[in-house]
């Protein structure tokens, strides 16, 4: 077999792939949150929360309603999406006018509130969730042609490649969104000038309503793809939600693109640490941060304030 | 006008009143009589988090820093003493001094890099800093893993008084809590904190004024990591333990809890905020995660309803009468 850093090939090519998935879900929730930090000035501390419940919800779904994971990629989405708007219009909504801070410290006890009451509900172990058979088992990626090696074959898990692919394609298509249509373009202004928008007869809060639910969507959409990767647990939430305010200060939230960008780079990274020297696999995203900060503070796509 | 001796001895008579001098005492007789009728390792735990607290403060309510990584400090200190005792083998004060350096190093290196940005961006730098120690207090081979370190030896203050008594340990952690909480109020009745005060209210007004606010930004934070490193230690010593408790988010969460609901920029507030805290996981720690929900609770009414915190709110009534 070939190796490259004494391993195989092809358990090096399943590393880059599971380093591109994790990267995937870092670019979704980072998305998320920039998106709705543009238009809310709040730091989403309750994203991981939501990502958490989105799981939880695509698991109740299967268990309790025989609903599949197909349905669940819909309808998890526009459960949470209308979770979020009653959190904005009952809790955020009442903070615009303070300093933001106080939007971080109330999410931050509404994951204390969410996080409890779901170990409440379900204990805190593990649940299992059953993907669907045209997603589960693997593909063999014979390797020969690229190492000149008959024994060199990837074994590539086929649902992780589904994450990425599905991951890019929602990715793309909310910069899309936001970037290149009319609604979006409303978006960017009311971002840069609230008050002038509004003055254009442009409903700003409800504006700000949808994008906080669409935020918390694209969390729970995220929820649903990790149920078939992982146990579904109440606290798989917070701490991934870290590591994505780490990559947010990495990427800075200034640009869309960036956000996504610096999400699936980040999960590259990682998965290059684990190769090279696996001990510091869980904190590299931290030392890259603390880099970042001491060349360019604003981040890699971030605009100075 | 020079400050003779006599001045500043005349100046201070004047501003300590009779009123206050009872009060003080006041106070003192409470505190000394408090262990014989309330046990005195939940009191000593209390104090401990009252001066992690008030360090705490300092920031949050002094200068302004929402600062949500104040866990790897105090967490760090706590390892650190508790290492320091079982296998350095050294006295109680020099084990909590040690663990006083350790949390004023990080937090200098810590502080030099978050105070590059502001506001939200400062609390998701401070947080995933303090991610990176506990990640790697969870992978250290002196830290012990998820275990942490238990059974920390209460060794001889100076090396001579037994402290391995409770009460006697009390009167050692009161002293303690006295001296943090004095370090506190001495740093914000101070010109130091006068500008901290200024930067608080308006950074580039302080700027502007020639202040240079990055150097008073991280002063003030190496000062609140280390006192919260002297929290941090105290606690090792008093629990007999250093665990991934000490240095996790919920931890940092805590802390910004005790605060906001005793009266961020009051003095003495914290302290209010982290005795009610301590008092209600006390009672509710056989209840699960009800404690969880109940402190998120209260996280989201202080938020939305009572930001001012306890004591914020009395001194708000009586200035109004």
């Amino acid at each position: 077999m070939t190796t490259v850093f004494d391993m195989p090939v092809s358990i090096l090519g399943l590393q880059i792939l599971i380093g591109l998935q994790n990267g995937a879900f870092y670019a979704i929730l980072s998305l998320g949150l920039a998106v709705i930090f543009g238009m809310l000035n709040v730091i989403n501390f309750t994203h991981g929360a939501q990502y958490m419940l989105g799981a939880f919800l695509a698991y109740v779904l299967l268990q309790y309603a025989g609903i599949g994971y197909w349905w669940a990629l819909i309808l998890v989405p526009i459960c949470l999406g209308l979770f979020g708007i009653v959190i904005e219009r009952a809790f955020l909504r009442q903070l615009y006018d303070l300093d933001h801070l106080y939007g971080l410290l109330l999410t931050f006890g509404l994951v204390l509130i969410i996080e409890g009451l779901m170990v409440e509900t379900f204990g805190a172990s593990g649940l299992p969730y059953a993907k669907p058979e045209l997603l589960d088992g693997t593909e063999r990626l014979p390797l020969a042609g690229l190492t000149g090696n008959e024994r060199d074959v990837m074994i590539l898990p086929i649902y992780r490649m589904w994450v990425i692919v599905i991951s890019i394609v929602v990715c793309l298509a909310v910069w899309y969104a936001i970037e290149k249509t009319r609604l979006g373009s409303y978006l960017r202004a009311a971002t840069e000038n609230p008050s002038l928008v509004r003055a254009f007869g442009i409903n700003v809060p409800l504006m700000i309503t949808l994008t906080y639910g669409f935020g918390v969507a694209l969390a729970g959409f995220a929820g649903v793809l990790a149920a078939g990767l992982q146990a579904v647990t109440p606290h798989m939430g917070s701490n991934l939600i870290i590591i994505v305010f780490a990559v947010v200060v990495i990427g800075g939230m200034g640009s869309i693109m960036g956000s996504i960008l610096t999400g699936f780079a980040l999960g590259l990274v990682e998965a290059v640490a684990k190769i090279a020297y696996p001990e510091a696999s869980n904190i590299v995203i931290f030392v890259i941060m603390i880099l970042v900060l001491l060349v360019r503070p604003a981040g890699l796509f971030g605009r100075e304030a | 006008m020079v400050d003779s001796p006599m001045h500043v001895a005349a100046h201070v008579r004047q501003r300590v009143s009779g009123k206050q001098v009872a009060i003080g005492l006041l106070v003192l007789a409470v505190f000394a009589v408090l262990p014989f009728v309330v046990y005195p390792v939940f009191l000593m735990k209390a104090m401990c988090f009252a001066i992690f607290a008030c360090a705490f403060n300092l920031l949050l309510g002094f200068t302004g820093l929402l600062s949500f990584g104040h866990a790897a400090f105090f967490g760090a200190a706590s390892y650190v003493s508790a290492h320091a005792l079982r296998v350095w083998g050294v006295s109680a004060e020099l084990a909590i001094l040690s663990g006083m350096i350790v949390a004023c190093l990080l937090g200098l290196a810590f502080g030099a890099i978050a105070i590059r940005r502001q506001g939200i961006y400062f609390a998701m730098i401070t947080l995933a800093l303090a991610q990176m120690i506990f990640v790697l207090a969870l992978q250290m081979p002196f830290t012990g893993g998820e275990d942490g370190i238990q059974g920390v030896p209460r060794n001889p203050l100076f090396g001579v008084i037994d402290i391995s008594d409770n009460l006697t340990l009390y009167y050692v952690v009161l002293v303690i809590f006295f001296l943090g909480l004095f370090a506190v109020h001495r740093t914000v009745h101070s010109p130091f904190g006068q500008v901290l005060r200024a930067i608080r209210e308006s950074e580039p007004r302080a700027k502007s004024l020639g202040y240079e606010t990055d150097r008073y930004k991280l002063v003030a934070f190496v000062i609140s990591a280390t006192l919260a490193g002297l929290a941090g230690g105290t606690k090792a010593l008093v629990m007999q333990v250093a665990s991934l408790t000490d240095v996790q988010w919920q931890m940092s969460g805590e802390v910004v809890l005790m605060t906001l609901l005793g009266g961020m920029g009051t003095v003495f507030g914290p302290a209010v905020g982290a005795a009610l805290i301590v008092t209600l996981q006390n009672f509710l720690s056989g209840f699960g995660s009800l404690v969880t929900i109940i402190t998120g609770a209260i996280f989201v009414v202080c938020v939305l309803m009572f930001r001012r915190g306890i004591v914020g709110e009395i001194q708000a009534r009586l200035k109004t009468k």
